[in-house]
């Protein structure tokens, strides 16, 4: 335990606690091996009795495991459990729901094909029949704000209102204690402020609330203490009100972030153009595109936000190539019209693009790295398939160079993609195609799930990149890291994009408008209306 | 006592040669097993089954007769398992082929050139692929789920070979019998002297087969595409490869190989048509292509040893008076123990007693 | 001759039916065991010879539930606990059941077998036209219509088949939940293996009571296509398994009348119709949207 920011903190803990008192639950010194891997290293926890507490921490840093072992779903190797002061051992899901513990899962856990009752009477214990679960949901759920009806199909749903569906499921079984994972990543600003009324009411009723997070601003709003992680170890306890964002940060990271360096870049000529750019969706769950207008010069980065499932993949699949439209006019890539080219054309004309998945769609996991090159670059015209061969020497040169440029970790010298860690894999990934110095750039989700360090070195070279006079499209759905890279943002909604408007314009409430569907009453392609 | 897999970071490369091996070893314990089940000495059996077929050059030149038609499809079918593709049909695309590429012997008997015996395995081939095709635009165009329906064709294969031997094709010599008139000399294949064997030049059409594909996929960019487009087709898209043309490529090369190899039976073995040409090739080459591990020079070693099982077979029955169709038995539990020891190659196996389970893992 | 024709279909019906809505449970818990024709063949040749050894179809039909059952677990063991490649091992599951039963049943070639009973009513057998129909089948014939309304009561009005279709359609939130993703997948694969066993005996103690090699001839691969004809749906298996009797009996009945169509190409209709089925419905992807089990085929590793 980082024994020092412990001690500094622990006095201040004590007043603020409301009851004093017997925890409501009670970790201790917490162990939790995967294979070599120790993912819990002696964590102790305490939240007390309708407590919003928040336990902070970067990806990676043990978090989720500790969570699982309190839910039940992953047992420790050492340590103990307390509820309510006993000593418990959670063995289940099953057991945990039985002591009053919820959780809200940050993937959500629900079942597409079922109905909203269904997948809520999953959670609950045997024996409840479902004409009188689908009212007592349609109550609940009114009752506290967050509408539902029992017999939607959760595909149908959107993604705000299936987590609606997991709070409700939580609050059926009456808990005590509802941990809840990154609750906000996959919300709007004012969905987020809605959800903070309903953990405050929750709270205020006497329910306690693990708060699962790594967005500083949030904690410090809602939360009454917090936990911080960092590397399988609780490093720091602490009041998060008399915190500050940098505070928070520091303990989180353990040292200071390298800053983002940014000029004030001069735009050039666009690079990029979309022109009206239409595309009906491809299945059931997709969304169409809706004229969309954008133009991306030179020397600067726009970034697209939005939340997940408004017609993001779809865009970006549009602008690589890998949906073609159908006129070439839609798309243009340094004056050559490609819209209705495949991948390999907008490659050769100096495009690069990096998807927001990154195994199974920007690396083929079981490929080893040199073979991951050759995957986005046999196409260039750089020689590396020349006369339908390939060149995998010439592919390893390539992952040599990219993993000096940002220091990717990894253990052999040419390993399978899978077996590197996320943030490694994602410097891979992004130096693969900043190798080649694209003159046009698109990444979706940069830093998605990567630690802050790796975050910091992806950032730094798409602003590089930019700076040295390329165009970088960023599609993100993180506005901290728009603000830190982005000179112009532009917000999609339900498929359509809004003009695009420099950053220091922008504020985080006009934005999260705009992502309500404002984007597309002021979406750049009205005139194709 | 339970199971419980440990995934490994990587592949393990030495588990890739080792598993195929074990799992021979452990059909050769269950075969041991069957033997004594019907009251016969396990290692006596063993002798008969897997050693004595080896030991006379003629049952050397026969194990390389049958193995030919399993490398061949087995080749075939791991560009289709590789890419993703689920060609299970490769029996009816084998008798299909073998009918179109008979085509010049039975309709032109007097027909006697050199470029014969060329032209039937390029019309075997042309006929195999048509016929592999079928599911392939199936599946591309309505998303028809391939397995079922190339698997169907199979029985419409053979009926229509049924009809066609009994039918227009019959011959007027073959006193109201089911086949064919015998091809003519330019119509079948020779065998050649290597060293005291007598090989089969569909052998040499197998090897050649093998190198040719070993190179493809190891270093040329369509092999790559094989491989990226069967484990991921979301990056084989990113990549620019287009799931939809490989499907149809996998499907149309594992027919026409499985239809050359029709031919190769009907041109060494049998020399004519008749109602049945296949002693299931087309199914034991699934064995064939997984015991190799999908890998050109894997099959060429598999389809050497599950050859060996069908002359196996026939030894045990006149040595033994033992059933033929053990040999069946053992190709398929092959299978089962060559996919289970598959899973060392992911996972690391680990034995749980079952007291710790209770207290770990009640997820 | 109308009425005979109809009793045909329905034994015609019947081990399509059995051994379809086994597959659909099977594969409604996210299993896809392609082995249905492996499993099949060995319930026909542990029917067979255990009718004829004991002289009662009643335990041949016992032996055959038990064999598909019995072989269905070695599919088991290698793609649950060893996560091997379903399709793969459904293959071999064919291939592994019919050498075995090919092996099993050599002494039972050309011995005539006893066909299992059908019901007599007095009185209810008698009436006219229907008797024979409704109250004159083998007790199979019912027990296959008594299995497609319990399990679709079973999938659709109890918790145990709502945590079936849960596994099925995501096998990592029915985890994260607390249910048993793989127990729950070896009893369904278990039931798929007993519904096999049944049809495949009924075919060689009810349908023509005698051993031949390979006799279930593509039977349990068209019950697959059944499936997934059904769109996953109970009922709409039996309207399915009776077209496809009907094809099958009505191709029969063509064949002496000649026709001038050879026999042949009469004999390859089930198999083409198969295939057109398959073609119409995978054209129809709305309706197949729900139902479709999304895990189907996915191997699945709990993490510890």
């Amino acid at each position: 335990m980082g024994a020092g920011a412990a001690e500094r903190t622990h006095g201040s803990v004590q007043r603020i606690r409301t009851g004093g008192g017997v925890p409501l639950l009670e970790a201790r010194h917490i162990v939790k091996r995967f294979g070599d891997n120790v993912a819990n290293d002696d964590v102790s926890l305490r939240v007390m009795p309708g407590e919003i507490h928040a336990l902070l921490g970067e990806n990676g840093a043990g978090k989720s495991t500790l969570v699982k072992i309190l839910y039940g779903a992953l047992q420790p190797n050492a340590g103990e459990v307390l509820w309510k002061g006993q000593p418990v051992t959670i063995a289940s899901p099953a057991a945990a729901r039985a002591l009053g513990i919820g959780m809200v899962f940050q993937h959500f856990s629900l079942f597409e094909a079922l109905t909203v009752a269904e997948n809520i009477a999953l959670a609950l214990p045997k024996g409840s029949d479902m004409k009188s679960l689908s009212a007592r949901i349609e109550t609940v759920s009114a009752d506290y704000g967050l509408p539902l009806k029992a017999t939607s199909r959760v595909a149908d749903l959107s993604v705000g209102e299936r987590q609606r569906v997991e709070i409700v499921r939580c609050l059926l079984q009456n808990p005590e204690l509802i941990i809840m994972d990154e609750p906000t990543s996959v919300l709007t600003p004012q969905e987020a402020d809605q959800l903070f009324v309903t953990l405050k009411r929750l709270a205020d009723e006497g329910c306690a609330i693990l708060y699962i997070s790594h967005r500083l601003e949030e904690v410090r709003a809602i939360c009454h203490h917090a936990t911080i992680m960092r590397r399988a170890k609780v490093v720091a306890e602490t009041d998060p009100t008399t915190e500050t964002v940098g505070t928070l940060a520091r303990l989180m990271v353990g040292s200071e972030i390298g800053e983002v360096t940014r000029s004030k870049g001069t735009p050039g000529a666009p690079r990029l153009i979309l022109k009206a750019l239409s595309l009906p969706a491809t299945s059931a769950f997709g969304v169409p595109l809706h004229a969309i207008d954008l133009s991306v010069a030179g020397g600067e980065i726009v970034a697209i936000a939005g939340v997940a499932g408004n017609g993001q993949s779809e865009l970006f699949d549009a602008i690589s190539g890998e949906r073609e439209a159908p006129q070439d006019g839609m798309v243009t890539i340094d004056g050559q019209p490609v819209g209705a080219h495949g991948v390999n054309v907008r490659r050769r004309l100096g495009a690069a693009f990096v998807p927001e998945e990154r195994l199974g769609h920007g690396a083929v996991p079981g490929l080893k790295l040199s073979e991951n090159v050759v995957l986005t670059r046999h196409g260039t015209g750089e020689g590396i398939a020349s006369g339908g061969f390939t060149r995998f020497g010439l592919a390893g040169k390539i992952v040599e160079a990219v993993t000096h440029r940002f220091d990717v970790r990894k253990g052999p010298p040419d390993p399978e993609a899978r077996s590197l860690s996320g943030g490694n894999l994602q410097k891979f990934v992004v130096g693969r195609e900043v190798d080649r110095t694209p003159g046009v750039l698109v990444v979706a989700q940069p830093t998605w799930g990567v630690d802050a360090g790796a975050a910091a070195v992806i950032r730094q070279a798409l602003v590089d990149l930019a700076r040295a006079g390329s165009a970088v499209l960023v599609i993100s759905q993180d506005l901290d890291e728009i603000f830190e890279v982005a000179d112009r943002i532009a917000v999609i909604s339900r498929g359509h994009l809004s003009a695009p408007k420099p950053a220091e314009a922008m504020s985080r409430e006009e934005i999260g408008l705009l992502m309500a569907g404002g984007a597309e009453k002021t979406a750049g392609g009205a005139h194709a209306h | 006592m339970r199971i419980e897999l440990v995934r490994r970071p990587e592949m393990s490369r030495t588990m890739m040669l080792v598993s195929p091996l074990i799992a021979v070893g452990l059909t050769v314990l269950f075969a041991a097993i069957v033997f004594a089940l019907q009251g016969h000495d396990p290692l006596t059996g063993i002798f008969y089954f897997f050693i004595e077929p080896l030991m006379s050059s003629w049952s050397l030149e026969q194990l390389v007769i049958k193995a030919t038609p399993l490398i061949i499809i087995g080749l075939g079918l791991s560009v289709c398992y590789l890419s993703n593709n689920w060609n299970i049909g490769a029996e009816g695309q084998l008798t299909i082929g073998a009918i179109t590429g008979s085509i010049l012997p039975i309709l032109y008997p007097e027909f006697v050139s050199p470029i014969v015996a060329p032209l039937m395995i390029l019309m075997a081939a042309a006929g195999g692929a048509a016929y592999g095709l079928v599911p392939a635009v199936l599946k591309t165009r309505f998303g028809t789920n391939e397995i079922l329906t190339s698997l169907m064709l199979v029985y419409v294969s053979t009926l229509f070979l049924d009809w066609v031997v009994r039918g227009p094709w019959k011959s007027p010599q073959a006193f109201g019998f089911p086949i064919t008139v015998d091809f003519n000399e330019s119509a079948v294949l020779g065998s050649f002297p290597v060293g005291p064997l007598y090989l089969n030049a569909s052998a040499f059409i197998a090897l050649a087969l093998v190198v040719v594909l070993a190179v493809v996929m190891r270093s040329t960019l369509k092999g790559f595409e094989i491989r990226v487009l069967g484990q991921s087709p979301r990056a084989g898209a990113f990549a620019g490869f287009s799931a939809r043309r490989m499907t149809s490529f996998a499907f149309a090369f594992s027919g026409a190989l499985a239809g050359v190899a029709g031919l190769m039976v009907v041109m060494t073995e049998i020399q004519k048509l008749q109602p049945v040409i296949s002693p299931g090739y087309g199914f034991t080459a699934i064995i064939v292509a997984f015991l190799g591990r999908l890998n050109p020079i894997g099959i060429l070693i598999a389809g050497l040893v599950i050859a060996l099982s069908y002359l196996g077979g026939e030894a045990i029955q006149t040595s033994m008076q033992m059933s033929s169709k053990v040999a069946t038995v053992l190709q398929g539990m092959l299978l089962f123990f060559v996919l289970a020891c598959d899973t060392l190659i992911l996972y690391r196996i680990r034995l749980v007693s079952t007291r710790s389970t209770q207290e770990q893992a009640r997820a | 001759m109308l009425e005979a024709i109809i009793l045909t279909v329905i034994t015609a019906a019947t081990p399509l039916l059995l051994a379809a809505i086994g597959e659909l449970v099977v594969e409604r818990s996210g299993v896809l065991n392609l082995g249905v024709e492996g499993m099949m063949v060995m319930g026909a040749v542990a029917g067979f010879a255990i009718t004829v050894s004991t002289g009662s179809p009643l335990l041949g039909i016992v032996a055959g539930l038990v064999a598909g059952l019995a072989v269905s677990l070695i599919f088991g063991f290698v793609t649950l606990t060893l996560v091997a490649n379903q399709v793969a091992s459904g293959l071999a599951l064919t291939l592994f059941g019919l050498g075995l039963s090919g092996l099993l049943g050599e002494g039972f070639v050309g011995t005539p077998g006893i066909k299992l009973p059908s019901l007599s009513i007095p009185g209810l057998t008698d009436i006219p036209y229907v008797g024979r129909i409704l109250f004159g089948q083998d007790i199979l014939v019912y027990v296959s219509f008594a299995l497609v309304l319990a399990v679709s009561w079973f999938l659709f009005r109890t918790r145990g088949g709502l945590v079936l279709r849960a596994v099925g359609d995501n096998h990592v939130s029915a985890h994260a939940l607390g249910y048993k993703v793989i127990r729950v997948r070896y009893l369904a694969v278990m039931f798929g293996g007993a519904c096999a066993g049944l049809g495949g005996a009924y075919l060689s103690i009810a349908y023509t009571p005698l051993w031949v090699e390979n006799m279930t001839a593509g039977r349990g691969w068209i019950a697959l296509a059944l499936v997934v004809f059904s769109s996953w749906l109970p009922s709409r298996l039996v309207i399915g398994a009776y077209l496809f009797g009907a094809v099958t009996i009505l191709q029969l009945h063509a064949q002496p009348l000649g026709l001038g169509v050879p026999s042949q190409f009469l004999s390859m209709l089930p198999y083409l119709a198969t295939v057109v089925v398959l073609v119409a419905i995978s054209g129809n992807r709305r309706a197949t949207r729900f139902n479709t089990p999304a895990c189907l085929g996915a191997p699945f590793v709990p993490d510890r």
